[in-house]
């Protein structure tokens, strides 16, 4: 995967993950190319779509749509669950997410992705799994370490 | 609010946060942006004493601020302190900054280095995970250079945490994307394949990612994998549905490391283990068997996994491309896919069909699905399922079905969605050629593309067609009678007048005997057309009107009075005045032999790869090519078809057709040879820029057209130049110059000639030589790559003031140039008065479909229009007191660039223009040099002098002239150069 993008309805971009290096100027251009693409679609059209020589894969839920770009040999159908599988962790973190989660808890989602893929590569696909990591830097997030004990 | 605040609530984020939301309009929103920078700002100059969380929370709302779209020029060095922090969030939210807003601060990246390097040496597997993202999120070359070899020991070691090599085998696939070389293969890499073996479930899905993406370049150190991730994918398909515990998803088992694997497997060849390989059938039976079953959950996701996998094995079936029974099976799967509710199945059913068509084995099952694809491409609600029809279709035809799925095709044009309609009429075109059987179809076919979809049908199109007529004497008599009954429709596509001009043009003469095509019918019918065309069609049908005068001399006395009549030869485009002034004189003053020298019918074209064929591919990239693939299946189509021999070298010299329309610069094809005399005409005739001549005097076809003294008093010049300048671009079209603009107009201050330009797709080369106040200037545009450049376009643009000091006139050049080809364009240049800043020269054109543009300035200084003056000392030292005004004087001093060489600086001394006078200076090692600088309106008279001082390596340079910015700037010009 190269890259993954939540927006709103209204195109407001909530969360960017770029797995290339590309420029700031870049990533804006594609961002806004992308939500104008995606947002102009109806309801009823496949999940997928080409677009420059990626694939585009994009779900909505809600009044959010997750959209992620792989490449030519990639698998749309597993790219659409991977999207799946993220709002589920999402879901199951914050106790049926909203949008509004992601706004102010923006830190948390990156978390949470991080997790789950790294790289543009599912990491870990037991939900379990992820959110044990989750919760235990939760449980760590006080806790004073000195670097000696570490040692 | 949110709804639940987990984890460390940071309340000044949050109330930030709700601020920016309840913002009522963008200014609003920046203005408190604006606010909270410049407290943050503050905090963090001001108070050194910032505890850990302010900081955190500060550096947190930074981020939010830069992820609404914000630039962040600050706080790199608070996140990078947090990464250092006791605290665990206080670390994490420093990574996350560093990860969103990698800053190439060589500085802070040896801190950022430091902290990643302390925590992966911690041994907590948390902040060794953190670590490891961050590395893996950056992926820059940097941390390649710093980590890429501990990455490998930590992914490999016996006591490492399942989580740490998970994140230590993609975070190596990150680095190794981005930097091949810092990866060392070694030892590891055998101990790698084992993780296929691992018990963790996790860590297996992130090493065969890493494993697919190492085993590309070195499939020999991994071939080991095959037969561990066939067992492995063996034990996952074979395992009941809830064996897998929280590895199973809706029903299906490890449906993302399934897909993996399978597509490890793509990476080689069938399995050469007889056993291995029997193993890896009975998987992909199971996988399509299973397929057949009830499905176990009602939901989309069980599906789509389930179908995930299913594709996958399809893919992996269609790589092997060896076992019919297997491809025959998936075909009829996807086959059943192509009815699906799902319009995600029956896109991807339709899109992995393509690959299956041009298997030998599945290619007639393939077929036997065209009316329900001809039925999708019809009834489909989604263009892009629509376009993947059409896909489908151009890779099923073959000869047996060409003709209807041609057909559908066309009717499909009449409705179809405009972002395909070009594409859609390539593909026509192509298989039209491909699968003809008798030419006569083939053109009805292409009249029918130009009748039904004239906008898109693109130049190759039109072109390919008449290379083919032409190349085929047994369709030319076919050819002309269908073009001259498509052009009595009342309003014909101006693509259908080019077509019907060139043919005529060339084969009128097969249908004059018809007295209701006659001549002069033709020819009236071909005028009847003539003003409602662009300049470019009028200028063919100019050429055809000559040939017209050769074929039926009958006509002559028609159509000279119309190209002797004021609207052709004071036409006020160039390019028709030139035509109809050449070409009437050519029909008055050429004998017939001459004549039909001159206008011989055209030569066959070479073959080659279609042009049509190359373009497709370009829109559609490599998966486009499924034609050549039948082709290799067909070879007889090779015999009949000869047309679209399909070989893997690109086309290097212009397209033929380009020159036979007489629009190119290039000469024609094949020159007949002739008396000396009719073959200078020729050239004349034929050829509309300046041969590559490094003459300033009139060249032979400026003479040819002074001579003839065009009733339009405009000088030879200004006919062979853009006649419309005031059409360029003014400076606020085009983009900045690029960064090296500067240096690289500093390499062409001292010389003419050599590369301005260089980078992976373009080479600009530029010749240039002047004399007095004028100039001339050869710019030579080289395609580097295989495909053709579109919408070619280099303009020249004179920005501010430089209108009224310098005068560029440019020759339009071709707008396609093909791989590999060079395109060269004439500046004329006159220095009006003296000036400052160079033109800039604009290029733009589109390759494979992008638009590319670049801005450069042309390397045209003032110092270019110096005169060299020789004069004994006495007179120097006299002109220079006369100069002593301190605004007529320019010094500088400076450091040297380059090592100090006399002759080097003589050279470049030269090269700048002035003469250089000896036994002026006391001094030997000084150098003296004079000059008047030539332009229309003054004459600027220069005297210089250049002193090296070895010891200290610095030059000082003075510059006197009799006018001020003259001074100045010919003294920063030269500067430069030492």
């Amino acid at each position: 995967m190269q890259f993954m993008l939540l927006f709103s309805r209204q195109g407001k971009l909530r969360l960017q993950k770029w797995y290339i290096s590309l420029s700031d100027k870049e990533k804006k251009k594609i961002t806004r190319e992308l939500v104008q693409t995606i947002l102009a679609r109806k309801p009823k059209m496949c999940n997928f779509l080409e677009w420059r020589d990626l694939k585009i894969v994009y779900k909505r839920y809600a009044s959010l749509y997750f959209c992620c770009a792989i490449e030519d040999q990639e698998n749309e159908l597993i790219t659409l669950e991977i999207i799946h599988r993220y709002v589920e962790l999402l879901d199951k973190y914050f106790g049926s997410v909203c949008e509004l989660d992601i706004i102010f808890n923006f830190e948390k989602a990156y978390f949470i992705l991080d997790e789950f893929l790294l790289g543009g590569e599912v990491q870990e696909t037991s939900k379990k799994n992820v959110l044990k990591a989750i919760e235990q830097a939760d449980l760590l997030q006080e806790v004073s370490y000195s670097t000696s004990l570490l040692y | 609010m949110p709804a639940v605040s987990k984890g460390d609530g940071m309340r000044g984020l949050a109330v930030f946060i709700s601020d920016i939301r309840n913002c009522k309009s963008k200014e609003a929103e920046i203005k408190r942006i604006n606010k909270e920078l410049a407290n943050i700002r503050s905090k963090f100059k001001g108070d050194k004493a910032l505890d850990g969380y302010s900081k955190k929370k500060y550096v947190c709302k930074l981020l939010f601020i830069f992820l609404l779209g914000h630039d962040i020029d600050f706080g790199h060095m608070e996140a990078v302190n947090l990464l250092s922090s006791n605290k665990y969030t206080e670390k994490q939210i420093g990574y996350l900054f560093i990860s969103v807003l990698v800053n190439s601060n060589s500085e802070l990246i040896r801190l950022i280095n430091n902290a990643i390097k302390n925590d992966l040496a911690s041994r907590n597997p948390t902040f060794m995970c953190l670590a490891l993202h961050c590395i893996a999120n950056v992926g820059s070359r940097e941390m390649g250079e710093a980590f890429a070899a501990d990455i490998p020991r930590i992914l490999v070691a016996g006591d490492s945490m399942d989580s740490v090599k998970q994140s230590a085998a993609l975070c190596l696939l990150r680095l190794y994307k981005a930097s091949p070389d810092l990866v060392p293969m070694g030892e590891w890499t055998a101990r790698v394949v084992h993780l296929l073996n691992d018990q963790h479930m996790g860590v297996v899905t992130a090493a065969v990612s890493l494993i697919t993406c190492l085993c590309k370049k070195n499939p020999d150190d991994f071939k080991t994998c095959i037969s561990l991730a066939v067992s492995r994918l063996s034990r996952i398909v074979s395992s009941a549905s809830t064996d897998l515990q929280d590895y199973t998803y809706y029903f299906v088992p490890a449906p993302w490391l399934s897909v993996k694997l399978l597509r490890l497997l793509q990476c080689y060849p069938p399995p050469e283990d007889a056993a291995v390989k029997g193993r890896l059938v009975e998987c992909l039976e199971t996988v399509l068997n299973k397929a057949q079953e009830p499905p176990k959950s009602k939901k989309v996701q069980h599906s789509n996994a389930k179908n995930a996998i299913l594709f996958e094995t399809i893919s992996l079936i269609i790589h092997y491309d060896s076992e019919p029974n297997l491809l025959v099976r998936a075909c009829n799967q996807l086959g059943q896919f192509l009815q699906h509710r799902e319009t995600n199945l029956r896109y991807l059913a339709l899109e992995s069909m393509c690959t299956l068509a041009s298997s030998e084995f599945s290619h007639e099952a393939v077929k036997t699905h065209i009316d329900t694809v001809i039925n999708a491409l019809k009834t489909e609600r989604d263009v892009s399922v629509r376009q993947r029809a059409a896909d489908l279709l151009y890779a099923m035809c073959d000869r047996s079905n060409a003709k209807q799925i041609v057909s559908e095709m066309l009717r499909y044009l009449e409705t179809a969605d405009y972002a395909i309609r070009e594409e859609i009429v390539l593909k026509v075109a192509i298989l039209a050629e491909k699968y003809a059987v008798d030419y006569s179809w083939y053109v009805d076919t292409i009249l029918n593309l130009i009748r039904i979809a004239g906008d898109y049908v693109s130049e190759e199109v039109w072109y390919r067609v008449l290379q083919i007529v032409t190349n085929r004497d047994d369709v030319q008599g076919y050819a002309a009678k269908t073009v001259f009954e498509a052009l009595q429709a009342p309003a014909c596509h101006e693509n259908m007048v080019k077509v019907g001009g060139y043919i005529l043009g060339e084969f009128g003469n097969l249908i004059a005997g018809d007295p209701r095509s006659s001549p002069p019918v033709q020819f009236s019918l071909l005028h009847s057309k003539f003003h409602l065309c662009s300049v470019a069609t009028r200028a063919l049908l100019l050429s055809t009107y000559i040939k017209f005068i050769n074929l039926f001399p009958e006509t002559k006395a028609t159509i000279q009075g119309v190209l002797r009549a004021g609207s052709q030869l004071r036409n006020a485009d160039v390019e028709l005045q030139q035509r109809a002034v050449e070409y009437l004189t050519l029909s008055s003053v050429a004998s017939t032999d001459v004549l039909a020298t001159v206008l011989e019918e055209m030569p066959p074209f070479p073959e080659r790869e279609s042009s049509i064929l190359a373009k497709l591919k370009r829109k559609k990239g490599p998966g486009a090519g499924s034609a050549l693939d039948d082709s290799r299946r067909d070879p007889s189509s090779n015999d009949i078809n000869g047309g679209v021999e399909p070989t893997p070298s690109t086309v290097s010299t212009p397209s033929p057709s380009a020159d036979l329309l007489g629009l190119r610069a290039a000469p024609p094809p094949a020159a007949p040879p002739a008396t000396s005399g009719a073959g200078n005409l020729l050239v004349d005739v034929f050829s509309d820029g300046p041969a590559a001549q490094p003459s300033l005097g009139p060249t032979p076809e400026e003479a040819f057209l002074s001579e003839l003294e065009p009733p339009a008093p405009e000088s030879p010049m200004a006919l062979l130049a853009d006649p419309a300048p005031a059409a360029d671009p003014g400076p606020d079209d085009i983009g900045p110059p690029i960064p090296e603009a500067d240096e690289l107009l500093n390499k062409f201050v001292c010389k003419n000639n050599g590369v301005l330009f260089e980078n992976q797709l373009l080479q600009i080369g530029v010749k240039s030589e002047f004399r007095q106040n004028l100039g001339r200037m050869y710019l030579f545009y080289g395609n580097k790559t295989s495909v053709q450049f579109q919408n070619f376009s280099p303009t020249v643009v004179h920005p501010g003031d430089l209108q009224t000091q310098l005068a560029v006139q440019t020759k339009r050049v071709a707008a396609q140039v093909d791989g590999g080809a060079q395109v060269q364009q004439v500046l004329n240049i006159e220095c009006l008065r003296d000036f400052l800043t160079p033109p800039l020269l604009s290029v733009r054109f589109r390759y494979g479909g992008a638009p590319q543009s670049l801005t450069l300035k042309l390397p045209v200084t003032i110092n270019k229009f110096f005169q060299p003056t020789e004069m004994a000392a006495q007179d120097f030292f006299q002109r220079w007191k006369q100069l002593s005004l301190p605004q007529q004087e320019a010094q500088k001093i400076f450091k040297a660039n380059h090592p100090m060489d006399a002759e080097v600086t003589k050279a470049k001394l030269l090269g700048f223009g002035s003469a250089l006078l000896d036994n002026v200076d006391p001094n030997p090692e000084n150098f003296v040099g004079a000059g008047i600088i030539q332009t229309k309106a003054l004459q600027v008279g220069c005297l210089l002098r250049l002193e090296p001082n070895a010891q200290a390596q610095m030059y000082r340079l003075t510059l006197r002239t009799s006018k001020e910015p003259v001074s100045r700037h010919l003294c920063e010009l030269l500067a430069q150069q030492f």
